[in-house]
């Protein structure tokens, strides 16, 4: 029989592949971008399993506002890339720097 | 055999690809296979997702995030022109931190869920099942009537970002000659061609005459 745990663990296995992502791929920003939609789905997997196991339908309604937003942050997140790679023609974090942050 | 350990199995199956791919996505050296491998963890969290009997949700995550997001995504990466080999450079350097941070936040995780003690329990029986309509069905009637107004508002994200996208990456390239075809089609062709009404211009008869007597009169 599946349980709460099965699909929660899970989550969290790949909410932590999608954490060292970001932390191993520090020069290739579409590798962090997607890392971030791997995130994302780990959340979603999380919601959509307690909304089953609560029976309550708010959880389900949240993933799909997720999927949407998420949707929108990648197209304006990989437009920003393309304006990027167009002025600097590079789309290494480490040349990106010239906020001085 | 027993629907409920084929579940189980299907589960195992199917979260194995997950994590297989989704470990792919952020080791493999090439970012075409890379999107390639997120492409297949979507499909197989579609497949778990089928599992919790959230049908709506596993199409939507396959037709908006297969069939749109990443094809964005594909289109970006082999748009680029990226040296593959500088990109992977750091990433011996940096493996043994993430891979530490990794381990480190799942066995808290891990610990906070406290496996052991959730393992008991059970699912239960779909809700919508119970409610007696098609997961489709109630997830419409919430996102209708309950949710209404985030719903609009989550349209007008997606046109917000549609149109910044557009906005951003539009270029517009200088001294180059366009032709608007409103205002071709707006032209007045007397703007263009003036009809002149003249009287026609004839020689005076006494130099008619003499120039050409002899032909004119036979």
């Amino acid at each position: 029989m599946i349980s709460l745990a099965h699909y929660i663990v899970l989550g969290a296995v790949l909410f932590c592949i999608a954490v060292a992502g970001l932390f191993i791929n520090r020069k290739n920003v579409i590798v962090l971008l997607m890392s971030i939609e791997l995130m994302l789905l780990a959340v979603n997997m999380n919601f959509v399993a307690f909304s089953r196991f609560l029976g309550d339908v708010s959880g389900q309604v949240f993933v799909f506002f997720i999927l949407t937003v998420a949707a929108a942050e990648a197209a304006v997140g990989l437009a920003i890339l393309v304006l990027l790679f167009r002025t600097r023609s590079t789309i290494n974090i480490a040349d990106i720097d010239s906020m001085k942050g | 055999m027993n629907p409920q350990t084929l579940q189980i199995i299907c589960f195992y199956a199917f979260s194995l690809v997950t994590v297989a791919a989704a470990l792919s996505v952020i080791t493999l050296k090439n970012t075409v296979h890379a999107v390639l491998a997120l492409v297949l963890t979507f499909f197989s969290a579609a497949c778990l997702w089928m599992l919790l009997d959230a049908e709506f949700l596993a199409l939507a995550l396959v037709v908006v995030y297969v069939g749109a997001v990443m094809v964005l995504f594909l289109f970006v990466v082999m748009m680029l022109d990226i040296d593959l080999e500088k990109m992977h450079e750091g990433f011996v350097k940096f493996l043994p931190v993430g891979v530490i941070v990794a381990i480190v936040m799942l066995v808290e995780m891990l610990g906070l869920i406290g496996v052991w003690a959730m393992h008991a329990r059970d699912l239960g029986a779909d809700p919508a099942a119970v409610a007696g309509m098609s997961n489709t069905a109630w997830l419409g009637q919430a996102l209708y009537t309950k949710f209404l107004l985030p719903f609009e508002v989550a349209a007008l994200v997606l046109t917000v970002g549609l149109v910044a996208a557009v906005a951003l990456t539009l270029r517009e390239r200088r001294g180059a000659r366009y032709e608007s075809a409103s205002r071709q089609v707006r032209v007045d062709p007397r703007d263009r061609v003036r009809i002149v009404k003249m009287d026609a211009v004839r020689p005076t008869p006494a130099a008619a005459d003499e120039g050409t007597a002899g032909e004119s009169k036979p």
